[in-house]
């Protein structure tokens, strides 16, 4: 078990270390950081004097330990479009992106697993060939073209709910809240549904063939033989069995959702971290990109190691040789 | 969204503890009937849609009343026109025109095949190098089995989406951006190739680790033929099946990756639309009621994409009923 | 969705909405919110001449003079001021005024503001001339001293705003922050201004607080507490906002959506005509393109070229189709309200034929191709007039590859050591308001080493050596009439040369809840001291 978890560490790491890696190359060799830096006539002579000053000229390796060690103190460079520290305007718009996946990942939990376990148990009725259909959709369809559906929809046609932006926020401390208001929690509806669509869908699936798969097991027909009630057995025990996976998907897919919510506040101009990322690229603003790349593969690497240990603990058989289990 | 890393063919990665797997006969009575032929006649309706947007697509030079990209037949005048059944609309524009009088129709069929043209190419190159490295690592073990794997563990860590857009901005900063439209969608298709390959070289592993034991194998191997011939010859035809899957069910997700990074506008450009672009733009007339600019490249693209995913769907349950 | 989440949701708004009472206690403040298409870019006041940045600094900084709501010059810091001599302007300021860290305005501000305005670095250097010397009579009394008269000395002066000096210097904030700096500058994130509003959160390309000064010098029209701005770049959004109530004001309201804002009931449009002219500029510099067909000349050298190009495009249609009527075809590179002759000038009329047979003498009967610089997020439809020019440009066989960028990085390539492009799209307002600015910056020759800005945003090198002995005549000439002839004689030049293909005046369009109201000048700036919004009782 220790050794396990001591080689998922180990792994995760180096993942990191490539993913470092990658971010560097990009913060480094993607466009010359001098011209981002210097006017337009600045003479030869002052780019050189500050290429020295950069440490441009040193050896890559010293550049790459002098990269990861500001990266290690959260030093991600400065903005070329704004200006300002990168690891500032990241944690200013981290809450919203955060807040933003955790709504959706709600959603998608709750709804999923209620119109998973339905459709299991009412395979034939119409209601279960219709969540079928939603899911259909929910898979096939593109996020922003369903972002811009439930706009047409809530916002152009019926005026229910906001089409952008994340309404009035609160601040407490450094990080800034939607949930406090009235105007944030109605602003989070459409994109939360957006965002979690995708995964809504797949945790739906997930639970229904799952659901499936345990009613058809001796365990579930011994429950009904001892004379439990069928919502017991559905309840209590197939249920229950299905929730492993479904822990395991909607723990590796938040970090997912964060990296999708990129065109979730695209469409709704959700001030996040993706829409920060979208129009860094738009402007080829190399600092944030490679900021937000590590961040993200921070997240991803957490949340996987999360839930490789809460796996073990949740279902001991996974305790096995630390190669087998992936 | 493009984040189905886990639920496309990839069969292996969807974690299945201690299910304890059935049965043929048992999958198949408790499998429903009525389902699975209502399922399968959608994917013959799947099939059939998907076919003649693909003959669409192809003829679209021949049968659009207008070449969407050649901005000598852009008219200004005829720009902003509805549908032909509204009452300003005109002939031969049938579903309107847009800003720049591009007739929707066209821009459609013209954009239909441009996304087709990308997710195929995007599936070719990420199934050829997902292919060829899944059958180094499986076949050759060892070191680079584990380079390869581990390589693919960091890939799966960023979704394709993000990938695409790192590629693209990288891209973009090192050529300057002013990129002509061969070379744009060539790097759109390599950010998509990067994106995909992983799932490929998993799932061809892991038949490969199965066959190599194999005593046919062992059987060629002993009368002489070198590694890539056995490879080729005797593995891959093992592994057709679920990378058709996979193939098929990435088709819909390249696709869908195009037109992200053109909605995302660091996609194709307004002059060269494609479906992703002709909606970006439609989104922008969504509020002041000229909503055919957006609504028929959306209903194309939706169209196509839950056509080919039904389409793949299909495949996989024909492939693997255990997951029905 | 079941009966209990939904309970539960339901809840959780009743809980938050509680929550959210108690949180904000007082609910009785004015509050003003409104969105633009872009940032505020620095509150560095000398980072970035660009409109509505600029405006956002009037708010929170002043200037010795400023313009009233008709754009005529009157005292701000300075009181009053007279010329003693043609070339010596004295200036009298304003006592009692303080900066919003407490520290009292003097003359030492004001000349410490005009060598920072100078400074390299700052965007601002041609507000204030570069042969003036500023010399301090007494603590409130400023002399500026001119090499040789200039009756528009003081023409770009409203937007030199004045900071306090010892401030800039206990910040190290001394030197203006160049637009292209790398490191942010103290006073790029903080302001220190005499302005009636102080900005107390800045979160670049978020949001903007500005609260009420309580220190304030004057008397101030509105009746704001606060001033609350978001960005909001997509067209939909930002007029959902306003429809929906999220915002009071916003700019630009897209063409498309004029009627819909109008219909609300709840907003209006506010237009007029804009001082800025968006025109399109040509590359007559380089001995040869940057890729184009065309290898060792550049057609663009060649007047019929420029010529055809001009009778090629058809400003009319583009006025009312991309820009649906809200636009006004300018034969001129300044608007009509800032030259009273500009209505002696007729643009000539769109000529396909004449074009044809102009590109065939020139050489090129069947055109050639050559690529076009274009922002997509600066100006009323931007990349949709691009489009449309390519259309017309196809038609006389010309194929135009478009390269339609955010304005970040079209600027950064078109403003490149050496200007990096051969067609290209801007619009220009010239900031002393005055047809010098258009005949000095815009055609006035480049020439390599040149300090004067001359040229400055000539981005295609166009050059004819006599507008430049013209403009040096009209900067001296103080007579009204001499100087209106002096400069239409310039502007003949430049469309005898077919020098530029000036296209439109875009309208302003600004997008105003009906509790608000305000002042809207032909300089597309929204000043805040001018802005009251109805209370709404509560």
């Amino acid at each position: 078990m220790l050794a396990f978890l001591l080689r998922r560490v180990i792994q995760a790491a180096a993942v990191l270390a490539v993913v470092g890696l990658i971010a560097f190359s990009m913060f480094r060799f993607a466009g010359d950081p001098v011209n981002q830096i210097v006017g337009p006539d600045t003479p030869v002579s002052e780019r050189a004097e500050i290429r020295k000053s950069l440490g441009l000229d040193d050896p890559v390796i010293v550049q790459f330990g002098r990269y990861a060690g500001d990266v290690l103190r959260g030093e991600f460079g400065i903005s070329y479009q704004f200006r300002q520290p990168v690891s500032r305007l990241l944690a200013d718009r981290m809450p919203a992106t955060l807040e933003l996946a955790f709504c959706a990942t709600v959603f998608a939990l709750v709804v999923g697993v209620l119109m998973g376990v339905y459709c299991a148990l009412r395979r034939d009725s119409w209601l279960a060939g219709l969540f079928q259909a939603v899911s259909l959709v929910g898979i096939s369809l593109p996020t922003f073209l369903t972002g811009i559906l439930l706009i047409f929809l809530f916002s152009v046609t019926l005026g229910w709910l906001p089409s952008y932006g994340r309404g009035d926020t609160v601040r407490l401390g450094w990080w800034t809240t939607g949930f406090l208001t009235a105007s944030g929690l109605k602003a989070l509806i459409l994109p939360s549904i957006t965002l979690g669509m995708f995964q809504m869908t797949l945790i739906m699936r997930l639970v229904r063939a799952e659901m499936l798969e345990v009613l058809r097991t001796d365990y579930i027909r011994f429950a009904r033989a001892r004379g439990l009630t069928t919502r017991a057995v559905h309840l209590r025990h197939a249920l229950k069995n299905t929730l492993v996976p479904v822990i395991t998907i909607a723990g590796l897919q938040l970090g997912s959702v964060i990296a999708f919510s990129i065109i979730t506040e695209t469409v709704f101009q959700w001030p996040g971290m993706g829409l920060l990322f979208v129009q860094a690229v738009q402007n080829v603003d190399i600092p944030i990109m490679s900021a937000y790349l590590l961040l993200v593969a921070l997240i991803f690497v957490t949340i996987n190691l999360v839930v490789d240990i809460l796996y073990t603990v949740v279902d001991p058989r996974l305790r096995l040789p630390a190669g087998k289990a992936a | 969204m493009s984040g189905q890393d886990l639920d496309t063919g990839d069969i292996a990665a969807v974690p299945q503890p201690g299910a304890a797997a059935p049965s043929r006969w048992t999958a198949f009575r408790d499998s429903d009937l009525l389902a699975s032929f209502l399922r399968s006649k959608l994917a013959v309706g799947a099939l059939i849609a998907t076919a003649v947007m693909v003959a669409l697509a192809l003829a679209a030079p021949l049968i659009s009343p207008q070449n969407p990209y050649d901005p000598a037949q852009l008219d200004l005048i005829n720009s902003n026109l509805p549908p032909i059944w509204q009452a300003e609309g005109q002939a031969p524009f049938y579903l309107g025109t847009d800003d720049q009088g591009r007739d929707v129709l066209s821009a459609v069929l013209y954009g239909l095949r441009l996304s087709l043209i990308v997710g195929v190419l995007g599936v070719l190159t990420s199934g050829i190098l997902g292919i060829a490295l899944g059958l180094v690592a499986g076949y050759a073990g060892g070191a680079l089995d584990t380079l390869i794997m581990r390589i693919a563990d960091v890939q799966l860590t960023f979704p394709a989406i993000l990938i695409a857009l790192v590629v693209d901005g990288v891209a973009k900063a090192a050529f300057g951006g002013a990129l002509d439209v061969g070379p744009l969608i060539g790097l759109i298709v390599v950010s998509i190739g990067l994106s995909f390959w992983v799932q490929y070289a998993r799932t061809v592993r892991s038949s490969v680790m199965v066959e190599k034991g194999k005593d046919y194998v062992q059987a060629a191997r002993l009368i002489g033929l070198s590694a890539p011939v056995i490879m080729v010859r005797h593995v891959l035809p093992n592994v057709t099946g679920p990378v058709f899957v996979i193939a098929t069910i990435n088709l819909a997700l390249a696709i869908i990756t195009e037109a992200t990074l053109s909605f995302l506008g660091t996609g194709l450009p307004e002059t060269m639309p494609s479906l992703g672009t002709l909606i970006r733009t439609g989104n922008r007339f969504l509020f002041s009621g000229e909503w055919w600019i957006v609504a028929f490249p959306g209903l194309a693209l939706a169209g196509l994409v839950i056509a080919i995913n039904l389409l793949g769907d299909w495949l996989r349950d024909a492939l693997n009923p255990k997951l029905q | 969705m079941s009966r209990t989440l939904l309970k539960s949701l339901v809840r959780g708004v009743a809980a938050g909405a509680a929550l959210a009472l108690v949180a904000m206690p007082a609910q009785a403040e004015n509050v003003f919110r409104f969105a633009f298409q872009g940032d505020i870019k620095s509150l560095d006041p000398y980072s970035l001449k660009e409109t509505f940045t600029i405006g956002m600094h009037a708010a929170v900084y002043e200037a010795l003079v400023t313009r009233d709501k008709d754009m005529k010059i009157v005292p701000q810091l300075a009181e009053s001021w007279e010329t003693p001599e043609p070339t010596r302007w004295r200036f009298h300021l304003r006592k009692g005024v303080k900066f919003h860290d407490g520290s009292p305005f003097t003359a030492d501000d004001v000349i410490f503001s005009a060598q920072r305005v100078r400074a390299p670095g700052s965007n601002f250097q041609t507000n204030v001339p570069a042969d003036a010397e500023f010399v301090k009579v007494d603590d409130y009394t400023v002399d500026m001293v001119l090499k040789r008269p200039n009756p528009i000395a003081i023409a770009q002066f409203p937007t030199w705003y004045i900071m306090s000096k010892t401030w800039a210097e206990k910040n190290g904030a001394v030197q203006p922050t160049a637009p292209t700096a790398g490191n942010p500058g103290y006073a790029t994130l903080h302001e220190n201004g005499t302005g009636p509003f102080v900005i107390t959160e800045q979160q670049p390309g978020v949001k903007t607080i500005f609260k009420k000064f309580p220190g304030y010098w004057g008397k101030v029209e509105s009746n704001l507490d606060q001033a609350v701005f978001t960005t909001i770049s997509n067209d939909a959004t930002r007029v959902a906002a306003l429809l929906s109530g999220e915002v009071d004001w916003m700019d630009p309201v897209p063409l498309q959506d004029q009627q819909r804002v109008n219909a609300s009931g709840t907003a209006t449009v506010m237009t007029g005509p804009e001082l800025r002219t968006i025109f399109l500029g040509m590359d007559q510099w380089r001995d040869e393109l940057k890729d184009s067909s065309v290898k060792g000349k550049n057609p663009f050298k060649d007047p019929k070229v420029r010529e055809a190009f001009y009778l090629a495009i058809d400003e009319d249609t583009i006025a009312k189709r991309v820009m649906r009527g809200q636009a006004t075809p300018s034969a001129l590179l300044i608007a009509p309200a800032l030259y009273d002759r500009a209505g002696e000038f007729k643009r000539p009329a769109t000529d396909l034929k004449k074009a044809k047979e102009l590109m065939a003498e020139a050489g090129y009967p069947d055109g050639f191709s050559l690529t076009m610089d274009c922002p997509n997020d600066r100006y009323v439809n931007d990349e949709a007039i691009c489009q449309a020019v390519v259309s017309m440009l196809a038609r006389i066989g010309v194929k135009v590859n478009l390269n339609a960028q955010p304005k970040a990085k079209y600027f950064a390539k078109v403003l490149a050591p050496g200007y990096d492009t051969s067609f290209y799209l801007v619009g220009w307002t010239p900031s002393s308001q005055d047809s010098h600015n258009i005949l000095f910056e815009i055609a006035g020759c480049r020439k390599a080493g040149d300090k004067s800005g001359r040229g400055g945003w000539n981005l295609g090198g166009y050059c004819n050596p006599k507008i430049d002995e013209i403009a040096d005549k009209v900067e001296g000439e103080t007579d009204k009439t001499k100087r209106d002839a002096l400069i239409k004689e310039g502007f003949d030049l430049i469309q005898a040369d077919w020098g530029y293909i000036p296209l439109h005046q875009q309208a302003l369009a600004w997008g105003v809840s009906k509790k608000v109201h305000l002042v809207q000048r032909p300089d597309n700036m929204l000043l805040l001291y001018w802005v009251s919004k109805d209370k709404t009782p509560s």
